[in-house]
């Protein structure tokens, strides 16, 4: 029974092939049953599959579906299957469930757009990619998906590519995802060479055998896959895509770089937890690199003004609490996070698309104001995932976090800080940004309106899961943890204490700013008129675009340029200008036949013939 | 091994030498008394008319490659000539088939237009 | 007196295909312009009986004329490669042809013959029978390369080529003399007993004879630097030729030199290793470096097709068995896509307006949604994404790296193919991502034959990359086969 797990792909698969093909000719009214539909079925198909897998013994609950032989190269033997556990039942559930709320709440933020069938296919394949991604019984069909969510990634953030960010934006994404890639292929095949396998189970039950605690192998393996998980899941120094992501429309920004793909890379790593927890060094790179990020993304998101712009920081800053939790070996918590978050952070992105709606696609914070009457639901629902994400109990975000500051507090009090300022800052922005764009007097003349049923009612629903999802991993009432074979966290008071503190703090100090005095049209920022140069730095997101493009785009142009200007006309054939003076002085006559470019290239391969004879002559 | 160049090689050097030795031993003692008529390309022939770097028919060039194509072709026949009694049949039989071939292309330029001058 | 051991067993697919293209040549004879129209189709006919005649012979193993020419598995797997080159290149070609008043039969039979010189490629055991082959393949692709005739691209590009590839030629005639003078024969199996001898190996005559080999071969399959006529002829020939000259001279050539560096030359496989991977990085970095520079898809295409080049060098100088079945491998997945490729370019030209410039294709997918699908299918293999053809292949030839630790050159491989997304996927952004810029491919011209090989690059391309396993075991089994006389005496 459990291979119908291929249902649960199959499902999307047949949504794309029929909104592909003819989307067009079915219009509006199908496409928003079909796309829909094919992940709402996916989703009924997962649920039944989980809870049958729920019902079994623990040490049974591992389930491998092999439809065949993908790649038989002699003893490089990869099968195309999948694997159901309790991981990967954790993940197909979000991807479906929060896939289908935000399935079904596209078909009204779409609604009118010339090129919707095209939108529900990009969005039906992203899911089935993704179950793709999180299904695979090895790393090769892993891969698979993550270069197909990649693709759609792409092409999503692309969607409305008449807007120039929008495919500019596009084409970041996915150079720097190309960077992260390159590392995660290098660590496959490094595993490849070790352990003569790409089976999770045999690779993992090798590992444990043959390698020590620190083996360098596992350390060099973990680390390029490090780099694939900073690329997807939008890490240091990888994460300068993400944010420019949110030029792609709202509900993929909610969908797939928030609560699904960008956590592709804390997956892969849970995932592989055992290769991780064979390397502490590696652990510990993991470890600062996720609480860097956070702290980092947290600050800029205090200073943005797009509504989307806050949410994307807070959205990589949120990534790295989860990846932090990896690096110290707390993968439960860190998939904990990972499912709370997929639900707030969601709701937030889905709110923020309510109100751009609902304002005419304004994005500008500070053209908002006063939203709460007018947008009741979307504001109630936009509170409850912002006090979520602050960290106040009992919502979902208070315990989730909690979990991984309480393992950073026992395990390395530096991470501990870094994570902790992270938080108060999350409370701050986020109490900022529910301020300034629900609280005082409008700032702009647009009429807002609330949005069609369609878009509040997976609001609603996610609200829900937002409030209680916190519950699924508190002591006597559900064990997230147990559920992945992972020690449950201890709750540890008095970090809770301190946290919930400073989350009051920061919302606190958002209220002495934005709340008190609401800020008028035309009115500074009233932080920036405290911080003044620092708050220009964080609202330029620390200058790192501007350092990036200094420091590799453009010597890599450059590259490119010189390789094929220069070294292509100017040196073979300043070469060659050279060569001809040269036998000039013996004969003037062979310069007049020295004109043509087949002497260039004939020369070129006399010099590639003379180099090779060096080179044997040599070694 | 390489002993067995060494006639190879004076052979070389005679002829390399003798070619040299025999102009430069024209230019050296020959007589000369260059005037018009004896700078012309024929001295006792036709007075030119023009340079001799012309332009002429490109079909000069066809009709040349065709010659030397079934020209190469008969090379084959000669050493089948030699031992055809000792090949026997086989021989015949192969030597059809080239034939054949030949044919077929003969045919083929023929049809073509190739041979015409016009 | 004793005949030869003539076994024409062994030549029975080139013997074929020479024949076809005598025929073509008599029934344009016979009938003119009349049967102009199924010229293409029985020249895939011929294709296809050839084919089929060489899978017949499959696990036979005939060798013949002294060894002159051996039809092993490998011979036939190069064949089947040069099969779909071939029918692929001729359907695509016969409507072009006619589109632009360059139809002439000759055109058939000349790519029959070149095809043949990549049999002859593929099954030569003897450097005089390969540089037969060679010479075969190459002398009618100079002439189609300047088919265009009058157009003065096409027959710049025409010289261009014959000259250098004289070049190249020369080198390969030298480097066999000096084999010849090295070891004393130019069977390869007799090369390999010399080479027993340890004084022939580090003689200068064999060193020098194996580069020069290496370059005359290096010019056809277009490594670098032997490259820089590519982009120049693949521009200037005709779109089919270019498409046809893309794989199947580069089949040719890495047939013949993975037979080679294999049968003749184990002994000294650490200097043709060292060197392949010096021209495979090379190879990489210069083929993909430059592709993101190009506006033309012509040059973008021919540029990829030196970079592929490059990884197919990567199975070669692992110079073990994966190597040899991933180069196969590569080499098929590759003709298929690169095909298909060319094939989107020629439904999208029209007399007198190549589809050549890449800024044109904004927006296709809005008009022509199929081809515009296609070609992402073609891009997406070219780049290696998974569950294409494309990936198989990369991943062939990368395990082969691996396990012959050549750790270097993978990251070079891993690194460029990276970068190499770069400009296969701005293609696609263009025809998904923007609004068209000009009446361009609002006429299409999906003639029967167009429509046939672009069907059949597409399934070939997705086939090969969901299923791919039949044919590694394909491929596995020619190594299998073949091992005693090509690959087991590497190491």
């Amino acid at each position: 029974m459990f291979d119908l797990v291929v249902l649960v792909i199959l499902l999307p698969l047949l949504g794309v092939i029929v909104n592909a093909f003819f989307g067009r000719r079915l219009g509006e009214r199908w496409v928003s049953y079909i796309g829909p539909g094919a992940v709402g079925l996916s989703f009924l198909v997962a649920l039944i599959l989980v809870l049958s897998l729920a019902g079994l013994p623990v040490d049974q609950r591992h389930h491998e579906t092999i439809l065949w032989t993908w790649i038989p190269i002699g003893n490089f033997q990869v099968d195309l299957g999948f694997l159901l556990d309790p991981l990967s039942a954790v993940m197909i559930l979000i991807i479906t469930g929060v896939g289908f709320l935000i399935h079904i709440y596209s078909v009204g933020y779409m609604h009118g757009d010339p090129r919707f069938a095209r939108y529900f296919t990009y969005l039906n394949l992203f899911v089935a990619s993704m179950l793709t991604l999180v299904l695979g019984n090895n790393f090769l069909v892993l891969f698979m998906g993550w270069e197909l969510v990649g693709l759609c990634s792409y092409l999503l953030i692309g969607f409305w590519f008449e807007r120039v960010s929008a495919s500019d934006a596009a084409v970041k994404a996915f150079v720097v995802n190309r960077i992260g890639d390159f590392g995660f292929i290098l660590g496959v095949m490094l595993i490849w060479t070790t352990f003569g396998t790409l089976h999770f189970t045999e690779v993992f039950e090798a590992a444990e055998k043959s390698l020590q605690s620190g083996a360098p192998v596992a350390i060099a393996i973990t680390l390029l896959l490090l780099i694939g998980a900073t690329g997807k899941s939008a890490q240091i120094p990888l994460y300068v895509w993400l944010p420019d992501a949110m030029a792609g429309p709202t509900p993929v920004s909610a969908l797939i770089h928030a609560a699904t793909m960008v956590t592709a890379g804390v997956y892969m790593m849970a995932r592989s937890h055992v290769l991780f927890e064979l390397a502490p060094f590696t652990g510990q790179v993991v470890a600062w690199i996720g609480a860097a990020t956070a702290l980092l993304a947290a600050s800029i998101g205090v200073a943005q003004y797009d509504i989307k712009k806050v949410l994307a920081y807070s959205t990589v800053s949120q990534l790295g609490f989860m990846v932090a939790a990896a690096g110290m070996g707390a993968f439960g918590a860190a998939m904990f996070h990972l499912t709370t978050h997929a639900f707030f952070k969601g709701l937030l992105f889905l709110g923020a698309g309510s109100v751009i709606h609902g304002v005419h696609d304004e994005q500008d914070m500070r053209k908002m104001g006063g939203l709460r009457s007018s947008m009741p639901t979307t504001f109630w629902t936009f509170v409850v995932a912002a006090l979520a994400l602050a960290g106040i109990p009992p919502l979902s975000g208070f315990f989730s976090k909690d979990e991984i500051l309480a393992t950073a507090s026992s395990q390395n009090i530096g991470i501990y800080l870094l994570l902790t300022i992270a938080a108060f800052l999350t409370a701050f922005y986020i109490g900022r940004q529910v301020l300034m764009v629900f609280f005082g007097q409008a700032r702009s003349d647009v009429h807002a309106h609330e949005s069609p049923r369609v878009m509040t009612i997976p609001l609603i629903v996610l609200a829900v899961f937002a409030a209680i999802a916190g519950f699924f991993n508190l002591p006597g009432v559900g064990s997230f943890s147990g559920w992945l074979g992972e020690q449950a966290g201890e709750l540890n008071l008095a970090v809770a204490a301190i946290s919930t503190l400073l989350a009051l703090a920061g919302l606190g100090l958002a209220w002495l700013l934005y709340g008190r005095s609401p800020v008028q049209q035309d009115q500074r920022d009233p932080l920036a008129v405290r911080l003044g140069p620092v708050f220009t730095l964080l609202e330029r997101k620390w200058y790192v675009d501007e350092i990036v493009d200094l420091t590799i785009a453009r010597p890599f142009k450059a590259l490119c340029s010189f390789l094929a200007g220069e070294m292509d006309l100017g040196i073979v054939d300043g070469f060659v200008n050279g060569v001809a003076w040269l036998v000039s002085l013996f004969s003037r006559w062979l310069r007049t036949i020295q004109t043509g470019f087949v002497r260039s290239y004939a020369l070129a391969m006399l010099l590639g013939a003379v180099l090779l004879i060096v080179y044997v002559a040599t070694r | 091994m390489l002993q067995s160049y060494v006639p190879i090689l004076i052979l070389l050097v005679l002829a390399t030498g003798f070619a040299l030795i025999s102009i430069l031993l024209a230019t050296f003692i020959g007589p000369r008394h260059p005037n018009t008529r004896k700078l012309s390309p024929y001295e006792s022939g036709m007075t030119p008319i023009g340079p001799a770097m012309r332009r002429y028919p490109v079909r000069f060039y066809l009709v040349a490659v065709l010659f030397i194509l079934f020209d190469i072709e008969i090379i084959f026949f000669f050493p089948w000539a030699l031992i055809f009694r000792q090949l026997g049949f086989f021989g015949l039989v192969e030597i059809m088939v080239f034939i054949l071939i030949l044919l077929v292309g003969y045919a083929y330029v023929w049809k073509k237009g190739a041979l015409d001058w016009e | 007196m004793n005949l030869p051991d003539y076994n024409f067993t062994a030549l029975t697919p080139a013997l074929i295909l020479s024949l076809w293209a005598i025929l073509i040549l008599l029934v344009d004879l016979l009938f003119g312009e009349r049967i102009q129209r199924w010229l293409s189709w029985l020249t895939v006919a011929g294709l296809l009986v050839t084919g089929a005649s060489a899978l017949s012979l499959w696990n036979v193993r005939a060798e013949g004329f002294s060894g002159m020419v051996v039809l092993d598995n490998f011979a036939i797997v190069v064949t089947v490669i040069a099969m779909i080159a071939g029918i692929l290149a001729v359907l695509l070609s016969s409507d072009y042809l006619v589109d632009r008043d360059l139809f002439r039969p000759e055109y058939f039979a000349l790519m029959l013959f070149s095809i043949t010189g990549i049999l002859l490629l593929a099954s030569g055991r003897n450097l005089i029978m390969l540089f037969l082959g060679l010479e075969l393949l190459s002398i009618p692709l100079y002439v189609l390369t300047g088919f265009a005739r009058p157009d003065v691209q096409s027959e710049e590009a025409a010289m261009k080529y014959f000259l250098l590839g004289a070049l190249a030629s020369s080198f390969l005639v030298y480097g066999i003399a000096l084999t010849y003078g090295a070891t004393g024969s130019t069977d390869l199996l007799k090369i390999r007993d010399a080479l027993q001898n340890v004084q022939v190996i580090t003689s200068t005559l064999t060193l020098g004879g194996l580069i020069l080999i290496l370059v005359g071969f290096g010019f056809k399959v277009a490594a670098v630097p032997f490259h820089m006529w590519t982009p120049d002829v693949y521009q200037g020939a005709p779109t089919p030729i270019t498409a046809y000259m893309s794989v199947g001279a580069k089949a040719g050539g890495f047939a013949a030199l993975l037979r080679i560096m294999y049968v003749a030359f184990p002994q000294i496989a650490s200097y043709w290793t060292g060197a392949l991977v010096l021209l495979a990085i090379a190879t990489l970095v210069v083929g993909n470096l430059l592709a993101i520079q190009q506006s033309s898809l012509k040059r973008l295409l021919a540029y990829s097709s030196i970079a592929h080049a490059g990884y197919i060098l990567v199975g070669l100088a692992a110079g073990n068995n994966r190597g040899v079945a991933g180069a196969l491998f590569y080499l098929l997945a590759y003709a298929f896509t690169n095909l298909g490729a060319f094939g989107i370019m020629i439904a999208l030209s029209k007399k007198g307006e190549e589809a050549d410039s890449i800024e044109s294709y904004a927006g296709l997918s809005s008009r022509q949604p199929w081809l515009a699908l296609a070609m992402t299918v073609f891009m997406l293999s070219l780049t290696g994404v998974p569950l294409t053809a494309g990936l198989v292949g990369k991943i062939f030839v990368f395990s082969a790296a691996a396990e012959a630790g050549l750790w270097t050159l993978l990251i070079v491989a891993v690194l460029t193919s990276v970068i190499s997304a770069f400009y296969y996927l701005r293609l696609v952004v263009l025809m998904y991502m923007r609004d068209p810029i000009n009446d361009f491919g609002t006429q299409v011209h999906l003639t029967p034959g167009v429509r046939t090989a672009l069907a059949l690059a597409v399934i070939g391309t997705v086939l090969l990359g969901i299923i791919p396993g039949n044919l590694i075991d394909f491929t596995n089994q020619t190594l299998a086969i073949t091992t005693q006389t090509l690959v087991a005496l590497v190491h």
